[in-house]
């Protein structure tokens, strides 16, 4: 579906990813981890066509959408204008299959995208996306200040595409027990190159994985999950 | 009382002519951010070439038609020297107009030469009140409404109009969903042209134009988009009309060499509203 090698990209002088390779299988899901300016959402943004790479092959089969980082949605437009146009590229522009998935997003079809809480918001990039019929799903910190409530029902989602309409994803994500938990194959990067890469069972138990994004110990997601459940239901 | 109400009539359609060539700057500065300083130069330029056409012996009507989308031509062309090339930054651009409204000077004057110019409009007057008030005045008023109101409807409704609003709103995520913004900012651009010739065939048979008047239009064009920030094409008209009205009256009653002197001292004034209100906001 998607084949990357020794892809590089700069930004001016700064090198942002340096030779990185990767490949994404048909219906699979493929998790990318790693800190904070590791070159993830560079990576997107250059499937995604908008950064130029300096070096480097990459082919996609069939179309990418991103859901890129913090939804960027257009905030003054309405939810149905959001989704209509995703398909700026594809030309069905019937939101109806996203209000199928979504059916919360029917009701506020005519508020402005601004107005929405952080997880109505993800659902509208997420159906943005999929308004371009899109056969790879790429997802950019999908978890990012949202609720593991609201997560897990945005991540029910995701498995449904895979599994149901056999759509390859690619999860961009911090935090890695999540991202473990949901994707068979991961790869972790840091500063611009994969530094390791398997399947998600043998990276969660990787010393050196464990150490640097899973806490050390097994329980403490446990604690932090519960501890923050109530807060997206208000709004 | 009948000399009040000329001056507000006549005030109403000077500010719609102000509106629309404010409404040009609005178009492209949301989608672009740039300030286009050639946006003066569209309706001198659909002015002058009316009446060139009408002696020509074009009809009126047509000859205005042909002017309005020489204007959108202009547009696009001032659009693709100024933002052609991806990843200007908005300040170069906004040098480049600058640039292109000197330029059209040249050639403005080597085409229509350096003297004023204007053609008869809709001939005959009104009578309103006891007022007898010049029927073009009323054409300038209802077409520049129906523009108004069809510029509404294109941002609200059409997909075109919609693409164009996601530039203004998220140019990131208008590329991701594959809008190419340099070639809406072109629309735009083009768009601004339209409007501002629309605004030339408009205004000239009121005021004669010269290749100098953009410095005029431009001016009172500025003061009445800032009414909106330079981002609402609506709070353009009204801008355009406090302006227009605003000035008639000044003209009427004191002196109408102080007419740019209105428009300067209200613009400055809500520029200097506008950047204390946002400071303010911010430090909230």
């Amino acid at each position: 579906m998607l084949e990357v090698d020794d892809l590089v990209v700069r930004y001016g002088a700064a090198t942002a990813l340096d030779g990185v390779s990767l490949r994404i299988e048909q219906r699979e899901m493929v998790a990318l981890v790693g800190p904070n300016g590791a070159g993830k959402s560079t990576l997107l943004n250059t499937l995604s066509g908008i950064l130029r790479p300096a070096a480097g092959r990459m082919r996609v089969e069939g179309r990418l959408a991103q859901v890129p980082e913090g939804r960027q949605l257009f905030p003054d437009l309405t939810v149905e204008d959001n989704l209509r146009l995703g398909a700026w590229r594809s030309g069905d522009r019937d939101p109806g299959r996203v209000y199928r998935l979504f059916p919360g997003l029917m009701r506020l079809r005519r508020h402005h995208a601004g107005t929405l809480s952080g997880g109505e918001q993800q659902m509208v990039a997420v159906g943005r996306a999929l308004m371009s019929d899109p056969d790879i799903l790429a997802v950019d910190e999908l978890s990012l200040g949202l609720a593991p409530l609201v997560v897990a029902d945005l991540v029910r989602h995701l498995r449904m595409l895979n599994e149901e309409r056999g759509m390859a994803i690619l999860l961009v994500e911090q935090n890695a027990r999540l991202a473990f938990d949901i994707c068979g194959r991961a790869y972790i990067i840091e500063a611009g190159r994969v530094v390791a890469s398997g399947s998600c069972a043998e990276l969660a138990n990787s010393p050196e994985v464990q150490r640097a994004y899973l806490g050390g110990s097994t329980d403490e997601y446990e604690e932090y999950d519960e501890s923050e459940e109530s807060e997206e239901t208000t709004r | 009382m009948s000399a009040l109400l000329q001056y507000v009539i006549s005030g109403l359609a000077l500010g719609c002519t102000f509106a629309l060539v404010g409404s040009g700057f609005v178009v492209i500065h949301r989608v672009t951010r740039v300030v286009n300083f050639a946006q003066g130069a569209f309706p001198v330029i659909a002015g002058l070439a009316t009446a060139s056409l009408l002696t020509r012996g074009l009809p009126h009507g047509a000859a205005e038609l042909v002017a309005i989308l020489l204007g959108g031509v202009i547009g696009l062309v001032v659009g693709v020297v100024a933002i052609g090339k991806p990843g200007t930054p908005p300040l170069a651009s906004l040098v480049i107009t600058l640039g292109l409204a000197i330029f059209a000077y040249a050639v403005e004057i080597i085409v229509w030469g350096d003297q004023p110019v204007s053609f008869p409009g809709l001939s005959g007057t009104v009578n309103v009140a006891g007022a007898r008030i010049q029927q073009q005045y009323f054409l300038v008023i209802v077409v520049a409404l129906v523009t108004f109101a069809l510029l509404e409807l294109f941002f609200g409704r059409t997909y075109l109009g919609k693409g164009l609003a996601a530039c203004a709103s998220n140019p990131y995520s208008a590329r991701l969903v594959g809008i190419s913004v340099t070639r809406m900012g072109l629309v735009a651009f083009a768009l601004g042209g339209v409007l501002g010739g629309l605004a030339g065939v408009l205004v000239t048979p009121l005021q004669a134009v010269s290749f100098d008047s953009d410095v005029t239009l431009a001016i009172n064009g500025f003061a009445a988009a800032i009414f909106g920030g330079l981002m609402r094409p609506m709070m353009a008209l009204v801008g355009g009309l406090v302006l227009g009205v605003a000035e008639a009256l000044v003209a009427g009653y004191y002196e109408s060499a102080f007419q740019t002197e209105v428009a300067l001292a209200i613009m400055l004034t809500l520029m200097v509203w506008q950047a204390s209100r946002r400071s303010a906001l911010e430090e909230a």
